[in-house]
């Protein structure tokens, strides 16, 4: 690999995300803030759901956040680049294999569901306390997970976005994402479809089902959540997989 | 020393899939499964063999969908080939894709520029993937939105810029870290004459620093005025190469009169051949002949006097003077523009 190169790639998208700071900072935090506003606070402040609720509520939010965050950042550039504009071109005339322009992408678009993921935490607690329980248990833990999550929504982003053309945008967020959102166990736990089984059963194949357990499972663990060795091997699964399967869509677009 | 591009057997086989929702819906899943039907092949390159030596500007000349935009695919690492083997400065451009890449700077036909940057930004950026220092892009970048004429709009998003602008950044871009080889894929279509005009003249100063020029064109004049060497592509095929004097005194007679009579008549044809300065008699359709010959107008009155002999009418003269087209004509039968 040609590390002079990398870097020059990743600073090209640091500085394209500088540029669209102010509509990227909304387009990442309004909706996981007003959905913590109208569940954390106006529910539950007007009593339709118990006070409890608001720590439930927080990882889940986290891990929309960042899962959409990370498959925004790298899909939707993609989506666009690899359109008859072929803006990606350069990029994939660098002197550098081309396989590490769609690990530049994934890197570029991690990074920012972190950050996504991280700022989150802050600004749900300034409009949840008090009342909100957090316990960190394990750090190193909810590092680790905090990584898979944000690795799985950026190889998620460029599996996604070397697949959908353009007109179907729409269809990939009705399609997959909605879905992905409301049987991802963001805002209840997974053991409450225990009503549920076969449903409960079917959202393990999504893997936003484990983001959302694993970030419970670190900063809410007095709540019941999915055993920590299944959502591990489960994240790490389908980080490969997603890794995987991305690259070879990227083979497939970027080279005719 | 190596060749600056280098071709053999080169093929490219297209699947295309098929159309979008031909396949799709109640038809196909009555019939069962028909996805196992094989995909119409589209042949875009039928063997093509290059040597283009170092320090040449070599033309690919052709009409549209001969190949050309696909040898040039291949060259810059975009194409994948179905057979042959290319090499940029001996680096065989599938195997060895990095250091091929150093090699070349690409000029895509269609305006590929990267939209979220400014004109001077995409150059800084390009600069930076090739591991220039900061200097050298600062410096670099200067010179050139300074000789493609670009300064005044340096900083703004290229988004908003006419196509013959985003052109001239595309070129600066290609430009922007010295490559050896540098490819221009229909280079100036799209721009007026006096941008065409700056155009042919960078492209004649860097030629002068030793480095190897490839364009394609379908432009006859831009052919023979700014090329070295020219390779005549067609249907995937290379007809005829050489130089752009070379191939215009390879075409027999030089002048070719395109007539059309008002009947087909065999013997006219034969009677015309015999008309002093002719060299060759080519039927077309529609009662129409084509006439290689040495000499152009001053014929006509010799060929009206012919046709009127066996009672045959002439009813169109086209008549062309030595030049590519007529040696594109002589070799596929047909014009480049048709």
């Amino acid at each position: 690999m040609n590390g002079k190169t990398f870097l020059a790639l990743l600073a090209r998208d640091a500085h394209v995300a500088r540029r669209n700071l102010v509509p990227l900072l909304f387009q990442t935090f309004l909706q996981p803030l007003l959905f913590v506003f109208i569940f954390g606070r106006v529910m539950v402040g007007s009593g339709y759901m118990p006070a409890a609720y608001k720590s439930l509520l927080l990882p889940g939010i986290m891990a929309i956040s960042m899962v959409f965050t990370g498959i925004w950042a790298v899909a939707m550039p993609l989506i666009g680049e690899f359109q008859f504009t072929r803006e990606i071109e350069d990029r994939l005339l660098a002197p550098i294999a081309i396989s590490w322009v769609a690990v530049e992408k994934v890197i570029a678009g991690l990074v920012q569901a972190i950050v996504a993921g991280l700022v989150v935490i802050p600004l749900a607690w300034i409009i949840l306390r008090p009342g909100l329980e957090l316990h960190m248990a394990n750090p190193v833990l909810f590092v680790c997970i905090t990584l898979l999550v944000a690795i799985f929504s950026a190889c998620g982003g460029l599996a996604l976005g070397c697949s959908v053309d353009q007109q179907h945008i729409g269809l990939m967020f009705s399609m997959v994402l909605t879905p992905m959102i409301f049987f991802g166990c963001t805002y209840y736990p997974w053991s409450a479809l225990g009503k549920f089984p076969i449903l409960q059963k079917l959202v393990l194949i999504n893997p936003l089902a484990y983001a959302s357990e694993g970030l419970r499972a670190t900063l809410v663990p007095q709540f019941p959540h999915l055993s920590l060795p299944l959502i591990l091997a489960a994240l790490a699964a389908f980080d490969i997989l997603l890794f995987v399967v991305g690259l070879r869509q990227f083979h497939k677009k970027a080279v005719s | 020393m190596d060749s600056a591009i280098r071709t053999r057997g080169l093929r490219k086989i297209y699947n295309s899939a098929p159309p979008a929702g031909a396949v799709r819906g109640d038809a196909s899943a009555a019939r069962g499964k028909r996805n196992k039907e094989p995909k119409p092949q589209i042949v875009a390159l039928d063997g093509i063999d290059l040597d283009v030596a170092p320090g040449e500007i070599f033309g690919l000349l052709g009409p549209n969908g001969a190949g050309k935009s696909t040898t040039v695919g291949i060259l810059t690492t975009r194409v994948r080939p179905t057979g042959g083997t290319a090499w940029i400065s001996g680096h065989d451009v599938w195997q060895d894709q990095t250091a091929a890449k150093r090699q070349i700077g690409v000029v895509a036909q269609r305006p590929n520029l990267d939209f979220s940057l400014t004109a001077r930004e995409i150059l800084v950026f390009h600069g930076a993937y090739f591991g220039l220092s900061s200097r050298e892009r600062t410096e670099r970048a200067n010179a050139l939105l300074d000789r493609f004429q670009l300064t005044d709009r340096a900083d703004q998003l290229v988004r908003g810029f006419s196509g013959g602008m985003m052109q001239r950044v595309s070129i600066a871009r290609a430009m922007m870290h010295d490559p050896q080889v540098l490819f221009l894929d229909e280079p100036s279509v799209g721009l007026d004459p006096q941008t065409r005009l700056l155009l042919w003249e960078i492209i004649r100063e860097y030629n002068r620093k030793g480095r190897t020029i490839l364009l394609t064109t379908h432009n006859m004049e831009e052919a023979d005025s700014l090329c070295q060497q020219l390779a005549i592509i067609d249907h995937g095929r290379i007809i005829a190469s050489g130089t752009p004097s070379g191939l215009k005194a390879s075409i027999p007679g030089g002048f070719v009169l395109r007539l059309r009579f008002g009947r087909h008549s065999s013997p006219l044809l034969e009677r015309l051949a015999t008309l002093p300065g002719v060299t060759e008699v080519r039927p077309s359709p529609d009662a129409g002949v084509d006439l290689y010959a040495g000499r152009g107008g001053s014929l006509i009155p010799e060929i009206v006097n012919a046709a009127a002999a066996f009672g045959v009418e002439l009813s169109d003269v086209h008549i062309s003077e030595p030049s590519l087209e007529n040696l594109f004509l002589h070799h596929t039968g047909r014009s480049l523009r048709e």
